[in-house]
């Protein structure tokens, strides 16, 4: 039997501390007040005065409220139970099923040991020609989408979860409007992936310690499905409220800041997060996928900044469009020589002349003449924006190659493309084709 | 043994209080149900000692008992360190892959060295021989490396070897020799030496100046910004400006004896690279793996911070235990803001009083205090062995105005500053040639590097003012000078890492080709007008591309040489007049 303390010390926004003995680090509490009961974590032990922070938050929390300590860290239940069903952020249904208390496991384990990591190798196709074309996702790649506000960035995850080739999608949503968590819903049900599925939400107005929780305990998910030899795919987001909701308790905690109020250690928390993304060697994957909203469309503000050293790679969305530009796959090289033969050679022509047409608009748009070239040009970038950056286009790679061709064709004569001839001879448009 | 118990729990610092006497860095050992997890102190203060402790601190409990061990963190070392993978605290990977599986289990320390594999020793020392910390008696083969055994540099003044055993196997703790002090103590030498990883070592004769520049193929370094045998440098730049890629080929390429790779708090993916391509490349100079020249150091992002903070001391303990054998090292650290950033978590949770930036106050001196541990050094037996440091910096938003990129650059001895406009535009390496600066000697007189970096600096000024009046508004002349900055960025300063040749140039090369390039920069050419200069210009960058992609001295190699001479003949008539004192050259 487990002692109760009833006499809590302090109260400062989420965090609360009680004298108690025999209480070990990051090891759990429950929390009875007048409003309910609430789980609460250890965050710092000094003599007999324990922190906690309360996972449902600090109001209402009186000084007499119990606190009953568990003895464990904190825990999620992992079986194939999980799949189909949709959790808060500290793991409670959200959907009104059961809750799963079989085979738990600790959340935030250790890292990866680097000798057993293997190079990655298999392309992930999403039916997106700005990622599959140039930009090629790769399995156990991290990445994120930076975008702004406004933009269809859960869309696009969603989309890319439904037609991505992986046996299992764990959606972690951190300060998700709740809208966009219906959209998810509604998407993936829709795209009858919900049975291959796992949902741990945290909406914009649940308490913000449970955002915290999010990403480790779908991460803590993805790594045991992926021992199990599973494919897995974990998005998340929104990064930057995870981020946030760091700023918030470190700030309440009396941390010293380092860059605009988030705390220090915001580096090596993000990348505690992303480094998960793995692919184990003789069993599954985790691939993972995040959002980062730009406060301002600002890159240089800590939480892209920082999140742009550790991942391999992002995406720009801008306009509702994957921009060519500062997006970059940095393991695309690993997969994009195995494809078709043409992909390299294509994706990097086809990306230099769209670098000339934007010169060109740029010139048209400050009045100067427009030679000929100039025209192909722009005719070249209409044609290129239209049928490949346009988000609802949806090819398979290697239709997205014909097409880059036909586009190509349409604009260009074939020495004006910089393309090696041999390319050319076999995959240059018969005429007819063009126009037919 | 001193004994105490834990009294607090904050992240990764654990404070104890503890009754008997503790010594400050000295390592210390949680005790956990499952575990014994390793800490350093940090900071001690009444009867309390804080710790930082260099695993997951989940778990841990008031009252749990700590053993204070007396000893400092230090590196074993002795010889089988070469080809092997370990953490910051020193644990090889691959062992514990095998112990462990796919994670990395806390509180599991593993024997650095190999204990069970002998070595073929060959004594040089005799009984009798009067020999001072660091002095070799003896060497056993490790790769291509006479691995020289030394007296264990921590001891004093002169001693009197002994005994010594004969040539024949060992293994690393078997004992080798005997010496003896002035005042008759007896130490008895193994082929292992303990030192503590954050006190340099300085049993060597004297330091002495970098002079020699640190070949490392890559020509916009080696002509324009060389870096020294025994010198500094670091590479500050936004993610994703290719630093990591420039150490990766400069661990590859440079003309050092041994690399030691310490990967600092960065991605995982990146070090499996080189894990995993480095036992299969050939060393051309060795005919050996590159990996048995090398040491890898990883302490990837998510891996305890406190281990990122050890493991640049650990790979710099090596280096200089290298250095020592009279060998070239060369440490390349990747990066040192992550290991900054250690220090400022843990000065927070100090609670101490932050810095800019909440970096600690001592953060300069810190990190001038790693890279001083660089330095070409002569030893007693008069040859000379060096350590030269590189460390990448990540400064925050890509802004060089922080404080882990000045504090760097006030020690360093040469810059080489990425940039964000020069890696968009696919330009590499995207070392910035008008920003960046070096204070070494490099392979080219420093004159003629000088006016062709003028000529960057000129044409950039003509190309801006171009943006604004176009290509009419600007004189023929200006005009030229703008395509001559333009092509020796594109022929020169840039380079094919994907061309087996062209992606390391020999300084042999460097100084022949440049010499080429001098002569069009520094040479009257006439042009009737514009559109007739860039079309000169275009043909002579075509034909110096192909040329780089020749391999030197072949037949291909002659004959775009020959068709290269033959446009710069007709072309150019005589000397610009701001060149005539640069008589090297005309080679």
């Amino acid at each position: 039997m487990r002692k109760v303390y009833s006499r809590i010390e302090s109260i400062a926004g989420n965090v609360i501390s009680v004298r108690a003995e025999g209480v070990r680090y990051k090891d759990l509490a429950v929390v009875e007040s007048r409003h309910g009961s609430s789980l609460a974590e250890v965050i710092r032990l000094k003599d007999d005065l324990v922190s906690l922070q309360v996972f449902a938050g600090g109001r209402g929390i009186s000084t007499g409220d119990q606190v009953r300590f568990l003895g464990y860290p904190m825990r999620v239940a992992f079986s194939e139970d999980l799949l189909g069903r949709i959790f808060t952020g500290s793991g409670k249904p959200r959907d009104g099923g059961p809750e799963l208390t079989s085979k738990l496991i600790e959340i935030g384990g250790p890292s990866v040991n680097p000798a057993k990591r293997i190079i990655p190798r298999n392309m992930v196709r999403t039916g997106i020609p700005m990622i599959d074309l140039f930009n090629t996702l790769v399995e156990s790649q991290k990445l994120p989408i930076f975008s702004v506000s406004g933009e269809p960035y859960n869309e696009l995850l969603a989309r890319i979860a439904l037609q991505a080739e992986v046996d299992i999608i764990i959606l972690g949503g951190i300060g998700l409007k709740y809208d966009d968590y219906l959209g998810y819903k509604e998407a993936l049900e829709n795209g009858g992936a919900m049975s291959r599925t796992v949902f741990f939400v945290h909406t914009a107005s649940d308490p913000i310690v449970e955002a915290l929780l999010v990403p480790d305990i779908a991460l803590a998910v993805a790594e045991n499905f992926a021992l199990e030899g599973k494919k897995v795919l974990v998005l998340l987001s929104d990064m930057t409220n995870f981020s946030d909701a760091l700023k918030e308790i470190s700030i309440t905690m009396e941390q010293v800041p380092s860059n605009r109020g988030y705390p220090g250690d915001l580096y090596s928390q993000l990348a505690a997060r992303y480094e998960k993304a793995v692919d184990f060697e003789g069993a599954g994957s985790i691939t993972i996928l995040g959002v980062t909203t730009m406060p301002g469309d600002d890159v240089t503000h800590p939480v892209p900044d920082n999140t742009g050293y550790i991942t391999e790679g992002q995406f720009y969305l801008r306009n509702g469009r994957i921009e060519p530009f500062g997006s970059l796959s940095r393991l695309k090289q690993m997969v994009n020589g195995k494809t078709r033969e043409d992909h390299r050679a294509l994706m990097d022509g086809m990306i230099k002349l769209y670098a000339g047409y934007k010169e060109s608009l740029e010139k048209k748009s400050m009045g100067f003449r427009m030679s000929n070239w100039d025209n192909k040009l722009l005719k070249y970038g209409e044609l290129f924006e239209r049928s490949m950056m346009d988000l609802k286009v949806n090819i398979p790679l290697e239709k997205a190659l014909d097409q880059g061709w036909d586009i190509l064709a349409e604009c260009f004569d074939p020495s004006e493309t910089g393309l090696k001839t041999d390319l050319i001879r076999k995959f240059w448009p018969k005429k007819e084709a063009v126009h037919g | 043994m001193t004994v105490g118990k834990v009294v607090g729990v904050n992240g990764n610092m654990v404070s104890v209080e503890v009754d008997e006497v503790v010594s400050m860095n000295e390592v210390a050992y949680v005790k956990v149900e499952e575990a014994r997890l390793k800490g350093e102190v940090i900071r001690v203060k009444g009867n309390r000692a804080d710790l930082q402790v260099f695993e997951l601190t989940k778990g841990i409990g008031v009252g749990d008992s700590v053993e204070f061990t007396g000893d400092l963190l230090a590196a074993k070392l002795g010889p089988g360190l070469l080809t092997r993978i370990y953490d910051g605290l020193q644990n090889p990977l691959t062992d514990l892959a095998e112990r462990c599986g796919f994670f990395l289990q806390r509180g599991v320390y593993m024997e650095p060295l190999d204990t069970r594999r002998s070595w073929s020793f060959t004594p040089t020392a005799k009984t009798g021989d009067r020999l001072r910390a660091g002095d070799p008696v003896g060497w056993v083969p490790e790769g291509v490396f006479q691995h020289r055994i030394m007296v264990p540099f921590n001891l004093e003044g002169e001693w009197v070897l002994e005994w010594l055993a004969s040539a024949g196997d060992y293994h690393i703790d078997d004992t080798i020799a005997r010496i003896k002090s002035p005042d008759g103590r007896l130490v008895e030498m193994t082929m292992v030496i303990v030192w503590p990883v954050k006190r340099p070592i300085t049993a060597y004769a004297e330091r002495l100046k970098p002079a020699q520049p640190m070949i490392t193929r890559v020509r916009i370094i080696d002509t324009f910004l060389p870096v020294s045998e025994g010198g500094t440098y670091c590479i500050p730049g936004p993610f994703g400006a290719g630093k990591t890629v420039l150490q990766q080929v400069t661990s590859r390429n440079a003309d050092v004896d041994i690399v030691i790779i310490a990967a600092c708090g960065e991605r995982a993916g990146e070090v499996v690279e080189t894990l995993k391509e480095f036992p299969e490349l050939i060393d051309p100079r060795t005919g050996r793996t590159l990996m048995e020249r090398t040491i890898i150091i990883v302490n990837t992002s998510s891996m305890p911070v406190a281990s990122r903070e050890a493991s640049v001391y650990t790979a710099v303990t090596m280096a200089e235990y290298y250095r020592q054998m009279g060998l070239r090292v060369l440490l390349l650290a990747d990066s040192t803001s992550r290991w900054a950033q250690a220090m400022r978590e843990m000065s927070g949770r100090l609670e101490e009083i932050p810095g800019e930036e909440a970096f600690p106050a001592y953060l300069e001196s810190v990190i001038a205090g790693f890279y001083e541990r660089a330095g070409i050094v002569r030893l007693r037996d008069g040859s000379t062995g060096s350590v030269t440091i590189g460390g990448t910096v990540s400064p925050a938003g890509g802004n060089f105005e922080e404080p882990v990129t000045q504090a760097t650059l006030k020690v360093v001895g040469a810059f080489h500053g990425l940039s964000r406009e020069r890696s968009d535009a696919r330009k590499y390496p995207a070392i910035h040639p008008l920003e960046s600066w070096s204070k070494y000697r490099g392979i080219i007189d420093r004159d003629r590097t000088e006016y062709a970096r003028s000529m960057l600096f000129r044409g950039n000024e003509v190309s801006q003012m171009m943006k604004v009046v176009g290509e009419e508004g600007t004189s023929l002349d200006d005009y030229v000078l703008y395509l001559k900055s333009e092509f020796l960025d594109a022929v020169y300063l840039q380079q094919n890492s994907f061309d087996p040749v062209d992606n390391s140039v020999s300084p042999e090369r460097q100084q022949h080709t440049f010499n080429i390039i001098f002569r069009v920069l520094s040479g009257v050419l006439v042009f009737k007008e514009k559109e007739e200069a860039r079309q000169w210009f275009y043909k002579l960058r075509q034909l110096f591309l192909d040329y780089n992609g020749s391999t030197w001295k072949s037949v291909e190699f002659y004959d775009a040489e020959k068709k290269i001479e033959t446009m710069i003949q007709e072309k150019v008539s005589g000397r610009l007049k701001d060149a005539e004192r640069l008589t090297g050259g005309q080679g």
